[in-house]
């Protein structure tokens, strides 16, 4: 026995039991090795339940099992730190034939992905508003924005956060359209926004690093950028200003 | 060897839940301790350090790793090894312990503490990777023994001596799961009894105790499943009260992770402990 | 756009801003500051757990074949499929959602 067969055999449920695996009295012990394949799979699959809460409620408990187990036998988690386990889920959503009529399915994974990212990541201080008054007088265009590393921006073809408040807040049945969403984390529970139309560009500039300028020229639209502040600034998302 | 850590104290511990924090804060008797998982607080920041930091400054904290594989054919992972070294340095645990296991193999992660064959390549193994975890953390660990479900034919010595082995080898003290005893006596059909009267008892800084679920082999045979998602049961408290008699009171943590109950729920397996504990002070 | 009309542009924004956040801030300091329990209706994310070092308990992870359809709360919700251009953007917009490091 080597640990390649036994780790072969436990991914792969039609695989033979590896041979030198047995019971006490040397018989072959194919329900015992079972016990493992399950082990695997359930602790995965629950992990799995914990981290698309979204998607569990959108497919069901039962469907969402089962698929997380054609998952996790496709992709197993590849670091020990479990509670990020799941960043291929957007990909293998796209690719599995059951689910291929809910086109939005992969945009709500990376919600619930992004997520716990933003739950996990680290803390920072945000910028005290009297120092946003003093910024007033500068040339403010040529400003950079230091952003907290909890914040994500995610773009969608689909109405990702109607699809996100309806199942969560019971907010009200999605139209389709476009929306962007920003998550925003300003203590220790992260929560999905809205984000204004025009808002994505220029918010992914700041992200990269451009200025307040350089981004501001980014959005194609109209935007409101005065939402747009108000939401980072009342997020505690912003936690530095440079040049 | 460098150990900053001062032990344990020889009172009921539980297996830190979230859902508790609260309850433990306005009460947390008979409980003395807590325990972690190393790799859930290995996240840059969040609620999760946050709370782990307030509870540290008011309970003395183990560190139990799930995901080292000290039992693997790889050598340990560098990068994991860092993040385990990150987290004792700022925490200062008053213990940390690994398991009898492998769960990684060829760059995946299996979740699951899965067995090795008891054999002199396994022995020189499992002392090296020990070695290694030793000076890297410049600690002290203690090893658990594990539940298991399968034999293997190459197996050459028993569990007992391969773990007194790798202790002696090493200088590691050993976490006794009595209900990992209790499971594997059943399934690898030895007698638990005698099991706990040869181990070397002098070398356990760390009790476990957990509930099973009973289920059955291929061959009709009673087969025993670690789950942590019930009481203790009683065989396994009798068992525990044996350890107790023999050794003195010892650091005992109550396990229940899947189907994780209320606090007073848990609280009362602690009490349960507590009194076995209590009249051998 | 001169940088100058630009900054004006934006400390105007950031004006607005700041007048419209004072409200929301006075409100969040009042509340109780807690990182022990997730606030009332904010996300219940238990994210916080993962590894076990217990067994499963029930033998039912065995199979391969996958015959179930979705039954959440997907049933529900009427979204035309993705035909092209229905639910884009302003046409000029790209979707890069593989945005670049801050």
């Amino acid at each position: 026995m080597t640990q390649s067969h036994f780790a072969a055999a436990l991914l792969d449920p039609d695989a033979p039991v590896p041979v030198g695996v047995i019971d006490p009295r040397g018989h072959p012990a194919p329900k015992r090795f079972a016990v493992y394949r399950n082990n695997v799979a359930g602790s995965l699959v629950e992990a799995l339940k914990a981290a698309f809460p979204m998607l569990v409620k959108l497919l069901g408990e039962e469907f969402f099992a089962a698929m997380a187990l054609a998952f996790l036998r496709a992709h197993p988690p590849k670091s020990r730190i479990l509670m990020l386990y799941g960043d291929e889920m957007p990909g293998f959503l796209e690719q599995f034939q059951p689910v291929a009529h809910l086109g939005y399915l992969p945009d709500i994974a990376r919600v619930d992905q992004a997520l716990r990212e933003s739950y996990h990541s680290a803390d920072s201080t945000h910028l005290p508003e009297v120092e946003f008054h003093r910024l007033l007088g500068q040339d403010i265009a040529a400003l950079r924005l230091r952003l907290a590393p909890s914040l994500r921006l995610i773009r969608s073809r689909w109405p990702i956060f109607s699809i996100w408040a309806a199942n969560h807040d019971n907010g009200p049945t999605p139209k389709p359209q476009a929306e962007d969403l920003l998550i925003l984390r300003p203590e220790f529970d992260p929560r999905p926004q809205l984000l204004p139309p025009g808002g994505a560009a220029f918010l992914a500039g700041l992200m990269a690093g451009r200025t307040l300028g350089e981004s501001l020229d980014l959005a194609t639209g109209p935007i409101d950028l005065a939402a747009i502040l108000g939401l980072l600034i009342s997020g505690r998302a912003i936690v530095g200003v440079s040049k | 060897m460098l150990d900053q850590s001062h032990g344990l104290p020889a009172k009921p511990g539980v297996g830190y839940k979230p859902q508790h924090f609260q309850a433990i804060l306005q009460d947390a008797r008979p409980v003395g301790w807590l325990e972690i998982h190393a790799e859930n607080y290995m996240g840059a920041g969040g609620r999760p350090l946050a709370q782990l930091r307030h509870l540290a400054e008011r309970f003395p904290i183990s560190v139990h790793g799930v995901g080292l594989s000290i039992g693997g054919e790889g050598p340990l992972d560098r990068d994991h090894l860092d993040r385990l070294k990150y987290l004792c340095d700022w925490l200062q645990p008053a213990s940390f312990s690994e398991h009898l296991a492998w769960s990684t193999h060829d760059g995946a992660f299996l979740n699951d503490l899965l067995p090795v064959p008891y054999t002199m390549a396994t022995l020189a193994r499992v002392a090296d990777h020990i070695d290694r975890v030793q000076s890297v953390l410049g600690r002290r660990m203690h090893l658990e023994n594990p539940s298991t479900y399968v034999a293997f034919a190459e197996t050459a010595m028993g569990e007992v001596d391969f773990l007194t082995e790798v202790a002696r080898r090493t200088g590691c003290g050993l976490l006794l799961d009595v209900n990992n005893v209790y499971v594997s006596g059943v399934n690898q059909n030895y007698d638990p009894v005698a099991y706990i009267d040869a181990f070397p008892l002098h070398l356990v800084g760390e009790i476990h105790l957990g509930g099973h679920h009973e289920d059955r082999d291929d061959h009709g045979q009673r087969l025993l499943i670690d789950s942590h998602g019930a009481e203790v049961t009683d065989p396994v408290w009798a068992l525990y009260a044996r350890v107790i008699r023999r050794a003195g009171p010892l650091p005992t943590l109550i396990e229940w992770d899947n189907d994780v109950p209320d606090w007073p729920r848990l609280a009362a397996e602690a009490t349960r402990a507590a009194r076995i504990l209590e009249p051998v002070r | 756009m001169a940088y100058h009309s630009k900054s004006l542009i934006i400390a105007g924004a950031l004006t607005a801003a700041l007048c419209s956040v004072a409200s929301v801030a006075s409100a969040e300091d009042a509340m109780e500051k807690c990182f022990g329990v997730a606030l009332a209706g904010q996300n219940d994310c238990k994210a916080g757990e993962g590894t076990t070092c217990a067994g499963t308990s029930k033998v039912d992870y065995q199979g391969n074949s996958f015959k179930l359809v979705p039954a959440g709360t997907c049933m529900t919700m009427e979204l035309p499929a993705d035909e092209a251009g229905m639910m884009r953007h302003g046409s000029m917009e790209e979707l890069d959602r593989d945005l670049p490091e801050a």
